[in-house]
């Protein structure tokens, strides 16, 4: 009946906890970005936070990115995980990055009642670069 | 079938040690802490007596409702009448024909929006809720706005929570063909004004439909007193099963409507050409019925009356004012709503600096379980600016230990989130 419950933030190596806390705390990457040539923005639907993501682009490659919206410190520390992940990279390395790339980056177990918040930054970035059809959803059909 | 070891009738008067052994999921341990249950305007917890009615039918008396000569199906028939009867009597409805079970208070609203206005509003006329809704006293409403024409209008909500009645007094005109109106609020504990409202309402010659999902689990409920047409509520919101609510409707209303869902059960004759409807409630409910659920339910009304609906106001408000005072000393904690008038015992708030949901994650490592979000009534989020909340919200089996246990638990948490 007690099963484990792996989405306890408070379980978490506590070293790690000070890491997402100071994304939370001092995201990176953070507020609008002038001159972006994509801007997106979605919504979490379990809790109505709103992320928007912004890129500028020079011949494939992501020049600038940041992010910006309210969020919970899963959501916020992945947006500023993904954007130090992503900011100089090539504009294809969006298409490859899974949803496993972005889980392993946050470094913490995240369990199923969090996976929209750890999800929410990919999301929007991959939206943002290819349209909805390239999001497959955040669960397992 | 054995005589179990449940208490099959709970103790006269109130004794909330005794309430709670009629709750066994109160003995669990959640991360190594007793569960403190307080996500009660989502869905309550059940006793023995509900869950034991359900499976007395299912392995005693098991069989299809209305159809059926047999003893098995005459007994279900009863039970299922007597469920009907019972919840008529918990809110003093004329008849028990007045009482039309539904899966629940969202569908009893949409089977008045799709029912009675469809068949009786027309393109211009003017339908008013309030920004206090639930999304399902909203939706439907908006439907029909798309469908046929009406204006939907908002009785606004002040900056501190309550109706504003001299904009209500302003917007329920002649035009106004039907008020909606939350007994009391999910997101703010506010019991509404029902008899000012009601009295707009009248004089614009308008219905006066209640949403009670959140007050007839916690206060006595008199549909005669309040004077309403319309009074719809949820069966697992007040010790009951899910997948049953109720509609109550005055009987004239009910007489001249059209029926919801067609089919089974609803009928009277049907031939090639036309049917004729059933007897009121069985022309609202058609196929066959959620035989076990209604008799659970009727369980949880015998349950709650039999510990008496003053009582469990009476405890409910002394625990709510405990929380209040309690949660109003917290730093940094930012409540909603709770500065006019009366409220039940529900609590929507923030803590600086930490995300309602990581909040929520964190209370539940202390075996605390709150809602978090934005509680379907996002008007009156945005009313409040509020984005999302912490929602603490209590019911009959709750104790002040509890209370204690949840401010310590907010005082841990703001210090691991060095908020």
């Amino acid at each position: 009946m007690t099963a484990p419950n792996p989405n306890d933030l408070l379980d978490v190596d506590p070293l790690m906890m000070d890491v997402l806390l100071d994304h939370y705390k001092h995201p990176h990457n953070f507020g609008a970005l002038p001159g972006a040539d994509i801007v997106h923005a979605e919504g979490n639907p379990s809790c109505g936070d709103q992320m928007e993501i912004a890129l500028k682009t020079k011949d494939g490659t992501i020049e600038d990115i940041r992010f910006q919206g309210k969020g919970c410190i899963i959501s916020q520390a992945a947006a500023s995980i993904l954007t130090d992940m992503m900011k100089g990279e090539r504009l294809d390395r969006v298409r490859e990055l899974t949803k496993d790339d972005m889980l392993e980056n946050i470094g913490i177990p995240i369990g199923p009642m969090r996976l929209k918040c750890a999800l929410l930054a990919l999301k929007v970035l991959k939206a943002g670069v290819y349209g909805q059809a390239e999001w497959p959803g955040e669960e397992d059909d | 079938m054995s005589e179990s070891l449940l208490r099959t009738v709970p103790a006269e008067g109130f004794d909330v040690a005794r309430v709670r052994m009629d709750f066994p999921i109160l003995q669990r341990r959640i991360h190594d802490h007793p569960l403190v249950y307080l996500d009660n305007a989502a869905t309550t917890q059940r006793p023995l007596q509900m869950v034991e009615a359900m499976n007395r039918y299912y392995l005693e008396y098991n069989a299809n409702i209305h159809r059926a000569i047999h003893t098995l199906g005459y007994e279900s028939t009863v039970a299922y009448e007597e469920a009907h009867k019972k919840v008529a009597r918990f809110i003093n409805a004329r008849s028990w024909r007045e009482i039309l079970f539904v899966r629940n208070a969202t569908e009893a609203l949409n089977l008045v929006a799709m029912t009675w206005g469809k068949a009786n509003l027309r393109a211009g006329d003017e339908v008013v809720v309030s920004l206090m809704e639930h999304h399902s006293n909203i939706v439907p409403w908006q439907m029909l706005r798309d469908s046929l024409g009406i204006i939907l209008k908002f009785i606004p909500v002040t900056s501190d929570g309550v109706l504003d009645l001299e904009a209500a007094d302003r917007l329920i005109t002649p035009k106004t063909k039907l008020v909606g109106l939350v007994h009391a609020s999910n997101v703010l504990g506010a019991i509404n004004p029902v008899s000012e409202i009601r009295d707009l309402a009248r004089r614009a010659g308008a219905l006066f439909v209640l949403d009670g999902a959140q007050s007839v689990p916690h206060m006595a409920v008199d549909v005669q007193a309040l004077d309403c047409d319309f009074f719809a509520a949820s069966g697992h919101k007040m010790l009951g099963p899910t997948g049953i609510g109720f509609l109550y409707g005055k009987k004239s209303l009910l007489q001249t409507m059209p029926p919801f869902l067609t089919g089974g059960d609803m009928i009277a004759t049907v031939s090639q050409e036309a049917s004729t409807w059933n007897e009121l409630p069985w022309k609202f409910e058609a196929g066959t019925s959620a035989v076990a659920e209604g008799i659970g339910l009727g369980a949880a009304v015998d349950y709650l009356t039999t510990l008496g609906m003053d009582n469990i106001y009476q405890y409910e408000k002394e625990l709510g004012d405990y929380a209040l005072q309690r949660l109003r000393n917290v730093s940094g904690l930012k409540l909603y709503g709770h500065e006019r008038g009366e409220s039940l015992a529900v609590f929507s708030f923030n803590l600086e600096g930490i995300h309602p949901h990581d909040g929520a994650n964190a209370l539940d490592r202390f075996g605390i379980a709150v809602r978090s979000g934005h509680h379907c009534a996002q008007p009156l989020m945005n009313r409040l600016g509020m984005d999302n909340t912490l929602r603490a919200s209590f019911y009959l089996y709750n104790t002040k230990a509890e209370v204690d246990l949840l401010v310590d638990a907010l005082g841990e948490i703001k210090k691991l989130f060095r908020a």
